[in-house]
Formats: structure tokens, sequence, C-alpha cells
């Protein structure tokens, strides 16, 4: 029967309290959506990070022996590595689910447009895609942290379980304002350049690889702007115990400013191209 | 909660201009309607009269630019997400998600509204029973034909039992076979009681579902009122159609002028609008013409549209 007599119905349809209440409605979208396409990712999120970390991490750090203190701290190119591996892991993960996602939801399937016929408002969809995201970032995250263990690279146990949510936080960093970005574009053809000019750079200089003072001064000073430097300094000095806690905290402001930021630009640019 | 008198929609005065960089456009040039509850009602108008722009500011989906509106007694600009949490709406363009199959699209979209999950299993189940895709259940949505995914759009639009069901253009595109199908379904939605309102350039589709309508053309409505009473002021009785060679209808038209109450002259025909489509038809033979083909039928909507508007409705 479809009847619309509301007294028939159960509990009856509402409007969302708060856009944190509206995402949550989105759960089940979300995991249905994962346990379609989860499999299609295990290679790329999980297998690719590994063979990274056994061919830089130990293979070519065998030939680099250097002095801790030019390793910031890390007493092998391993112990270096790994943190700088795993924050620049969770931003590859989002530059993956914020892009063409974000484009078939808004341009060719538009499902965007089906949402916001409910009661679900622009914010609370773009609340439920980041939460998807920090989802994949976490999983993703929580492999590569496990797998590594075993290498002893990691010296301080506390300081491995705070850089879990330090990697949602540079999850979040990257995808709100990206979010934004692809909102705002009208065709996939930048989406090449924003992983040529964008995230291959990031990935390369932002510290994860070798400490950024071997860049020069102008370079270095560069790097240090980027969030991604921001995210491979904090993890790094949370797993090898080396805190500075008013550096850590600066990090972290930044890192908050980039999300918080990102999102609310992201459901503007969404208000005006959605709503007309 | 609506009292009773409210009603489902009252627009006063109704406009939406677009303005992009290639200047502005005036969708809805200024419209009232009122629709009642348990009504079904419908806007008939050609591509580009504005249906959808009217829709869509129904649907709380699109700000108004001018005018006054409320939905079930809720102004959509506050409102949004509480009115559009007790209508069911289907619009012009599917957006369903092609990758998910047909019962999840539906589970889904049912958690959108905040109803809990059981409610909505038992839900998904009853409505896919309704649109016929109990079979399509497991089905990806990319599979299905163009007359099931529209199926499949109304039963997602029914998801929350709504107060009221938003169809933009439910049938366009179906073969007639999958329409009749659409049309039947609607038609006991109605029959339950379910406010509906419609927009369509059939004619038919028009006459079949809707209790009273409005004629829209650029923008503007033209005329309202039932099926019914809209043929009996806006046309005759009967028609009698006409067709000569390639050419001959405007010669042609004025030697028929004066055996029907009105002539409209078509590219490809000559209609005589007239109380007893026969006999007229048997006076044209009298005058020594001989049309290649001629038929008498009753007058429809799509002759009230010529009237008002001078052109057919689906070119
Ligand atoms: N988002 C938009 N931006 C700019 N112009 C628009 C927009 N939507 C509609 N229009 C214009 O407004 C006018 C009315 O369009 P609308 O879609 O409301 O008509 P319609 O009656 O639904 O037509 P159709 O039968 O083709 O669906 C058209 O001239 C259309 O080009
Ligand atoms: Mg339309």
């Amino acid at each position: 029967m479809a009847t619309t007599d509301t007294a028939t119905g159960t509990t009856p349809s509402s409007a969302p309290r708060s856009p944190l209440a509206g995402a949550v409605r989105m759960a089940d979208y979300w995991a249905t959506v994962y346990r379609r396409t989860w499999k299609g990712s295990v290679i790329s999120s999980f297998v690719t990070p590994l063979l990274y970390i056994v061919a830089m991490g130990v293979f070519l750090g065998g030939f680099i022996q250097d002095d801790p203190a030019k390793l910031e701290g890390a007493t092998s190119y391993l112990a270096f590595v790994a943190p700088g591996m795993l924050a620049a892991q969770a931003m590859t993960v989002v530059f993956g689910e914020v892009t063409y996602p974000v484009m078939s939801m808004i341009k060719w399937q538009r499902t965007f447009y089906g949402m916001i016929a409910s009661p679900l408002n622009i914010a609370d969809v773009v609340l439920a895609h980041l939460g998807f995201v920090l989802f994949r970032v976490g999983t993703v995250c929580a492999v590569f942290t496990l797998v590594m263990a075993p290498f002893g690279v990691f010296e301080s146990w506390w300081g491995v379980l705070l850089s879990f949510p330090v990697q949602l936080l540079i999850g979040l960093a990257f995808a709100a304002p990206l979010y934004a970005i692809t909102a705002a574009m009208r065709s996939e053809s930048g989406f090449s350049l924003i992983f040529r000019l964008g995230m291959i750079p990031l990935f390369l200089f932002s510290g994860a690889f070798f400490p950024i003072s071997n860049l020069g001064p102008v370079m270095e000073w560069l790097a240090r702007l980027t969030p991604l430097w921001h995210g491979v300094d904090l993890t790094r000095m949370l797993v090898l115990g080396t805190v500075d806690w008013s550096t850590a905290a600066i990090h972290v402001v930044y890192l908050v400013t980039c999300a918080v930021v990102g999102y609310l630009l992201a459901v503007r640019t969404l208000e005006k191209r959605l709503i007309d | 909660m609506t009292d009773a008198a409210e009603p489902m929609i009252r627009a006063v005065d109704l406009r939406k201009s677009f303005v992009s960089k290639q200047g502005t456009v005036e969708a809805v040039k200024g419209i009232s309607v009122e629709v009642r509850r348990g009504e079904s009602f419908g806007f008939l108008g050609p591509n580009g009269a504005g249906k959808s722009s009217t829709m869509r500011m129904v649907a709380a989906v699109s700000p108004i630019t001018s005018g006054e509106l409320r939905i079930l007694g809720m102004d959509p600009a506050k409102d949004g997400p509480g009115i559009r949490a007790r209508i069911g709406v289907c619009p012009q363009e599917d957006t369903l998600d092609t990758e998910l199959n047909v019962a999840d699209n539906l589970y889904v979209y049912g958690r959108y509204f905040g109803l809990p999950r059981a409610d909505v299993r038992t839900r998904v189940e009853e409505l896919l029973e309704f649109v016929q895709l109990t079979e399509k259940a497991k089905a990806k949505v990319e599979d299905l034909s163009g007359g099931m995914k529209r199926r499949l759009t109304i039963a997602r639009s029914l998801i929350n039992r709504p107060d009221m069901l938003l169809l933009d253009e439910p049938t366009t595109g179906l073969d007639p076979q999958a329409r009749h199908v659409v049309w039947d379904r609607l038609f006991r939605l109605k029959q339950q009681g379910v406010t509906i309102v419609l927009t369509t350039h059939y004619m038919d589709e028009a006459e079949q579902l809707c209790d009273r309508l409005v004629v829209m053309d650029k923008g503007l409505i033209v005329a309202e009122g039932s099926p019914l009473e809209l043929i009996r002021a806006w046309s005759t009785r009967e028609v009698a159609e006409l067709r000569f060679g390639v050419g001959e209808h405007e010669a042609l038209a004025a030697k028929v002028a004066d055996l029907a109450e009105r002539v409209e002259v078509l590219p490809d025909r000559l209609l005589l609008y007239t109380s007893d489509g026969e006999e007229t038809l048997a006076k044209v033979h009298e005058r020594g013409l001989a049309p290649a083909v001629s038929l008498v039928r009753r007058s429809t909507l799509e002759d009230v549209f010529l009237r008002l508007t001078g052109r057919t409705l689906v070119d």
C-alpha cells in the first residue's frame, strides 16, 4: 500500500536538526557504496603503500646511513620515511575520493540533486561525504601503521596512537578544500592538472622522503606553507617521540583551519552551483 | 502541522528569473495557483513554458524570485527541509544512483528522511511491489529500461509517505505501453487520496490524470479549470479534420470558413471546430471538396491549447 496518510506511517519523516544529524542519515548510503567498491580499492589503498615502504624504506634506505641529527631525530632512514609515507598516504587517499566521485555526484550521475531534494541540505551531504573520506583514510592508515609496527620504526606507542587522529586531520585538511575546488570545476580535464601539479609535488617535496632543509632556503620556506609538511612533521614528531608541543599546536591549528575554511567554501560553492 | 483549510500549494504572483552571463531569462512571469488537499493538479504546457521552474520552486529546491509561495502552509525559504520531508519529488531528469541496485536506491533514500531502518525495509518491499519492480530488486539501475527507471523514481518519491507528490513529466520519453503502466499507478495513488501535482506536455495525460489544471505558455497561465471546463470554454464539442494536398490548406480554409465556428490551419491539415462534425463534413463534400483524409473527433486539450496560443503542444 502506498498510502500517504501520515497517521498510518510509523515514524513520520522529518528535517534533520543539524548538519551532523543530517550526515548521520547518509551513513547507510556510504556503507552501501563501500560494500560495492572496497574490493576495487584494496590494491591501491593497502598494497601500494606497502610496496613503497619496502622499496624506499628498506631497500633504498639501506644505502642511506646518515647522522640522526640530519634525519630529524630518526635512527634510520626507514624510521624517518615511515611517518612521512603515512601522512602522504592519508593525502593520496583523499585525492582519489574527492575528485572524480564528487564530479560524478554533481555532474555525471547528478545524485547530489536527488540527495538535496530530500530533507537534507548541501551542508549535510558534504559533511557525510567528508565523513566517508575520513573512514577511508582511517582504514588505510590503520593498516599501514599495523604493518609498519614489526619493523621497529616507532619509538613512542602513545605517539603512534595519537598519530591516528592526526591522519584523519590531515585527510580533512585536504578533503575539504579539494571538495570546494572540485565543486567549482566544470569539467574533469582539470583533474590531471590537480594530480600532476598538486598532489605529486606535494607528495615528493613536503618532507616525507627527505628533510626539507635539503631544499634550500626558498624552497624550504615554500614547503613549510604546504598542509602536507605540517602533517608530515606532526606525524613524525609523534611516532619518533620527539614532540615539541608548541610546534605541534601550530601544525594542528593550521590543519584545522584548512579543514574548516575548506568545508565552508565547499558548501558555499555547491549552494551557488546546485541551487538556482 | 497544516490545518485542513490551508491549501497544499498557494502561489500568488510567483516569478522566477535566471540570471547568467548571457542575460536574464524570465522563466515564470507571475502565476497564481492554489492546489487543495487530495486534488490532482496539472501544469500543461509546451517546452520552455516554465513548468519545471515552477515545480522546482514548489519542491523547495529553487528559491523564488518574487511573489508569494506557501507549501503545506510553510515558507520554502525558511522551512525548505521541513517541506521536503513531507513531499515526494519525481524530477524531470532521473537522479537515481545508477551504480546501486534498485532496492538499495530506495533504501538509502528512505534513510535521508530520518525513517528507522526497519520501517524503510518494509516500505521498500511495498513500493517495489507497487511499481512492479520486485523481480528487479537486485538489478543495477544501469540495466533498467527507461520506463522501469521512471517507475523506480516514482517509488523513491513515495518512500516517505508524502502528503503531496510532485511529478515533472512522469512519462516523457516512454513508449505507449510504459506510459500506461505509469498512468495506472498514478491513478491508484489518486484514488488513495494522494495530492498529485504533475507537469506534462501530453494533453491525454492531463485529461486522464488531472482534476484541475492550468495551461502554461511562456511563463504565464493562459487558462485554468477542469479538462472538461477548459474544453467547453475554449473549444467546440467536435472537430472535423481535413487533409488536402501539401500547400493547399491555406487557400481552402476560406472556402469552408462559414461551415464551422472556427477554422485552424495547420501545415498538414485543416481543423473545423463545430458542434456536429459529421454534418460539417457532409457539407464540405457537398461543396465538391474532396480531402485526401478526413475524420471527426471530440475536442481535446490540444485544441484548447491551439486556440489559446496559436501553436500545437508537442512540436
Ligand atoms: N537553470 C536555468 N538557468 C537558466 N535558464 C533556465 C534554467 N532553467 C530553466 N531555464 C529557462 O527557463 C525557461 C523555462 O524553462 P523550464 O525548464 O521551466 O520549462 P518547462 O516548461 O519545464 O519546459 P520542458 O517541457 O522543456 O521541460 C526556458 O527558457 C529555460 O531555458
Ligand atoms: Mg521541464
